[in-house]
């Protein structure tokens, strides 16, 4: 390209525009005197610059992803693969993975999102599983800020026009605001999928002279080097980054992801493998699979299905054109791949082969433009151990608990349930297709979403969270809480824990405060992990989430699946009869800091985080579950953000009962959010069971009644307010605010 | 009763449709791909919500040109009964099978929800089951959902009772809060709402059993189309 001349390796060394790719000095010396011995071509560079990054090779965050606990006698696959595989019985198996699109989302928030979804759709389904459900995890600022009012209707819109149209069920998420998300927004998508064990596939290439078939879309210029794009700090430069981001075509995914599962299920024995194009493209897939299988490989570039005219080799191999996957297929059998692809009007092509050796090598016009070690590429990268420092904000912690001060209780709830990150979402998660399939048993707006497994008398329950702040004023705890929630979710819903897939979205890892946090929170999630048996089986990493130089909260993202064993286990947050009895399980302390109200009502959060005890948490938890297994149980829901009178109030909206509560709390308690706690209703018949099975963990509150009022009495006043009302503030704050 | 349920390029409440047909009906059922040129091995045809053809030029815009929706229109003028549901009902306005159109939904967003109806005429084949007026709840989900006709068409609909179902709270602008029409004869219904999605209790409703029920009841027995 005249406008563009490739530089030659010379100039590359000179100019150093290598850098403009993400490639440090360093690791711009190591690829020429250890890795090639020779200075590389642009291609080359190009190559290692994306393979490299953050996003491909982990090369900061690996030490860290080494301390997760990824054991368990349920899991079949763990990380390295397109997704993680757990054992739920009776020879099927979950599939999931989450995957942060944060940096697309911030430059073109639709085509980001959109983008997200396609992404991690196509890695559950290379992994020969059928998706069965979607959940998003969003992080934005203030929904006051025009700016964010964009993104938040350009997100929610990316997400629903790919899954809806794919039809693939949006069952669950989370959706926060605060302003350490202003310029930074996170959008994670994440996404389950289910199969036969039989079925499992492996992204790898290995038998010389069997072929690398591409199928799907074109390739075009959209989205080159992209990974390295999401791996760089982010800057208001960066905002003109467009071109970095990739576009959409949910009608091709679907075609895709069924001719591919054909392929799977009907050609099992002439595929030997298959990865899906994500993050630098073509590169990273095939140097993936032939790595994994210590192959070669050797790719002709010409025969690269394009959609626009005079593509260099570079940008052959960076561009993230979506809707692109990669076989390994038996030599010979090709023919047999093509006419599935051509049933469904899709490309596939033949561009390569597996060779001999280790040497990955590209031709370009009948000339050998790349010729590298494939396992330098896929595994090589240097890695990092960053220096860690404990950020001065923890060492100025003031040491004394928030305490709120509580005039009009009523009052302080009808403005806590306006609160956005409290209120209802309704008016995001209505606009996604929660149904579709036919499986959906709870909707989103629970505590987790559920799902049947048709045909057996099983279901999944599957939920996203993290809170950010508890990280913000304690990583290591904060940590310890994302996967505790996440877990109280699941069995608030009558599931048991199986696994974790996560985001770990973090701030600069080369500034030892920030990676203080990420290290500090992974030891967290793992302690919490290994403790309630829920495996780390998938997930990404997203650094530099930094806008001109701030960082966002610590934010790993858990999104965990839990296993529903019987059917009629199935538990939701929503009270069912008047005259149930009202129970909480788990006691409630003065816990403020890093608290809804602690934000509400100073503008900030600030002090050293709550207790929190892990040994407690898994307690209730399990004593929850069997009292939900023993039938005892009419309604649950964890207490989270907003605490125990919000929890309160979301069982009275589902249905519109009504409560009679008495407590000895102060009602500014009612506020707290000390953990490891659940509403829990129990209808007469079976209260005297409940509290047996309960004692002394439980409390007695009250009933259920049938007019539309909540009461509760505590130490010092009432909260007196009609359900009806406070459900129209609830549901009516966000509509309002995004107006 | 055998049915045919056509599978277009991104249909996807295909196999749901199937299901609720197989599982919970106990009736034979059969996809069909969108290049079959023959349906007259069965007995009734349901076209399947979703994306036909990603729905990009238009909702349905695509769709009606394919082989299947000749032998449809065939079908249909035999007299044999056909449904549409949601992207089924836009493809069979796009083929002139039912009047009117379904543009985008007034909120211009996609919307998923439980909405309620109400059963405007019990006559039909498809809803003799239900009882006239009786209040039903079905799961809609749709972004181009709003029907519009002119006003010389909605006089027609009204006078000859061909307003099927009416939604109570009007969720996406439809003209009469239309939820789904019936054709001249009596054999062609589209809807937005799925009842292929309210067969099961555990699901949340069993009110779209109605449907599929008064067709299996109903066949090869002549219903007076008031």
């Amino acid at each position: 390209m005249l406008k563009n001349p490739e530089l030659s390796p010379e100039a590359l060394r000179d100019t150093q525009a290598y850098r403009e790719w993400g490639l440090t000095d360093a690791e711009y010396q190591l690829l020429t005197d250890e890795v090639l011995g020779r200075l590389p071509n642009y291609t080359e560079a190009g190559l290692f610059s994306g393979m490299w990054s953050e996003h491909c090779s982990y090369k900061n965050s690996k030490p860290v992803l080494k301390k997760f606990w990824t054991q368990g006698e349920q899991v079949l696959e763990g990380p390295g693969e397109g997704a993680g595989i757990i054992d739920i019985g009776d020879g099927q198996a979950v599939v999931f993975k989450a995957e942060s699109h944060n940096h697309p989302s911030a430059v073109e928030p639709y085509e980001g999102a959109a983008t997200g979804v396609g992404g991690i759709i196509r890695d559950i389904f290379s992994m020969g599983a059928r998706p069965i459900a979607l959940l998003d995890s969003l992080r934005f600022g203030e929904p006051e800020d025009t700016h964010t009012k964009y993104l938040i209707s350009q997100v929610v819109a990316g997400i629903g026009g790919y899954g809806n149209c794919i039809g693939i069920p949006t069952i669950g998420g989370d959706t926060v605001f605060d302003a350490s998300y202003q310029k930074n927004p996170l959008v994670n998508a994440m996404c389950v999928g289910i199969l036969d064990q039989a079925d499992i596939q492996k992204g790898q290439a290995t038998g010389i002279g069997n072929s690398v078939i591409y199928v799907g879309a074109k390739t075009g210029r959209d989205g080159i080097n992209g990974a390295s794009f999401a791996s760089a700090e982010f800057n208001d430069a960066k905002a003109s980054q467009r071109s970095a981001v990739q576009v959409g075509d949910p009608f091709m995914e679907k075609l895709l992801m069924e001719a591919c599962l054909e392929v799977i299920h009907d050609h099992r024995d002439v595929l030997i493998g298959i990865q899906d194009m994500g993050a630098a493209g073509l590169v990273s897939s095939s140097a993936e699979m032939a790595s994994k299988a210590g192959s070669g490989l050797e790719l002709n570039l010409d025969l690269v299905p394009q959609r626009e005219s005079g593509m260099t080799p570079f940008e052959l191999m960076l561009s993230e054109s979506q809707e692109r996957m990669l076989l390994c297929v038996k030599a010979g059998a090709e023919d047999e791949i093509y006419a599935v692809f051509e049933k469904y009007g899709l490309d596939a092509v033949t561009i390569g082969k597996v060779t001999t050796g280790h040497q990955y090598q590209l031709f370009h016009h009948q000339e050998l433009v790349a010729d590298v070690p494939v396992d330098a590429l896929a595994t090589k990268a240097p890695v990092y151990q960053r220096e860690k420092k404990r950020p001065t904000r923890l060492n100025k912690q003031s040491h004394h608990q928030f305490m709120p001060r509580l005039v009009d209780a009523t009052g302080t709830l009808k403005k806590m349930l306006q609160q956005p990150t409290i209120a209802s979402k309704k008016a995001i998660f209505e606009t996604y297709d929660a149904q579709v399939q036919t499986n959906t048993v709870v909707k989103p707006g629970s505590d987790a979403g559920v799902i049947r497994i048709r045909h057996t008398d099983k279901a999944l329950a599957v939920t996203t969270d993290v809170n950010g702040r508890y990280l913000y004023l304690n990583p290591r705890v904060g940590g310890e809480i994302a996967v505790a929630e996440a877990a109280r979710n699941i069995v608030a819903s009558g599931g048991l824990p199986l696994g974790i897939t996560d985001c770990l979205n973090y701030g600069n890892p080369e500034k030892p405060e920030q990676f203080y946090d990420l290290d500090e929170s992974a030891q967290g999630i793992a302690r919490a992990c290994q403790l309630f048996n829920t495996p780390v089986i998938s997930g990404n990493v997203s650094l530099n989430n930094e806008s001109n130089g701030e960082a966002i909260y610590p934010t790993p993202m858990i999104g965990m699946v839990g296993l529903i064993k019987h059917q009629r286990d199935i538990t939701t947050q929503d009270f069912k009869h008047a005259g149930d009895a009202v129970y909480v399980l788990g006691s409630t302390g003065a816990d403020f800091n890093g608290s809804e109200i602690q934000k509400m009502l100073t503008g900030k959060i600030s002090g050293e985080l709550f207790d929190f005890d892990l040994v407690t948490e898994n307690q209730n938890q399990r004593l929850l579950l069997r009292a939900i297994q023993k039938g005892l149980v009419a309604s649950a829901h964890d207490v989270s953000e907003g605490g125990l009178i919000t929890t309160i109030a979301e069982s009275c909206f589902g249905q519109g009962f009504g409560v009679k509560l008495t407590s000895e709390l102060p009602s500014m308690n009612f506020f707290a959010e000390t953990q490891s706690r659940f509403v829990i209703s129990v209808t007469p018949d079976k209260q005297a069971a409940f509290a047996n099975l309960m004692e002394p963990y439980a409390t007695y509150l009250g009933t259920t009644t049938a007019d539309d009022q909540l009461f509760v009495q505590t130490a010092d006043q009432a909260f007196d307010i009609k359900v009806s009302f406070a459900k129209q503030l609830w549901e009516g704050a966000l509509p309002c605010l995004l107006k | 009763m055998i049915f045919a349920v056509p599978v277009f390029p991104g249909s996807n409440c295909d196999h749901d449709m199937v299901n609720a047909l197989r599982d919970v009906l106990h009736a034979q059922a059969d996809l069909v791909p969108a290049t079959t040129s023959d349906l007259t091995a069965y007995d009734a045809v349901i076209l399947p919500g979703g994306f036909s053809y990603g729905d990009y030029l238009r909702s349905g815009a695509i769709a009606r040109f394919a082989p299947v929706m000749t032998a449809v229109q065939a079908f249909a003028a035999a007299g044999k009964p056909v449904m549409g549901i949601c992207n089924g009902f836009q493809i069979l306005t796009e083929a002139g099978l039912l009047p009117g159109a379904l543009q985008a939904n007034r909120s211009a967003k996609f919307i998923c929800q439980t909405s309620e109806l109400v059963v405007r005429n019990s006559q039909t084949q498809f809803t003799t089951t239900y009882t006239e007026n009786q209040h039903i709840q079905l799961p809609i989900a749709h972004g181009e959902g709003n029907y519009y006709c002119d006003d010389a068409t909605l006089a027609e609909l009204q006078a000859h009772h061909q307003i099927v179902f009416e939604y109570v709270d009007n969720p996406n602008g439809s003209v009469a809060n239309i939820a789904g029409i019936i054709n001249r004869a009596g054999n062609v219904l589209g809807m937005m709402p799925h009842p292929e999605r309210a067969v099961e209790a555990i699901l949340g409703s069993t009110d779209g059993l109605g449907l599929f029920k008064s067709l299996l009841a109903n066949q090869g027995r002549e219903v007076t189309h008031a």
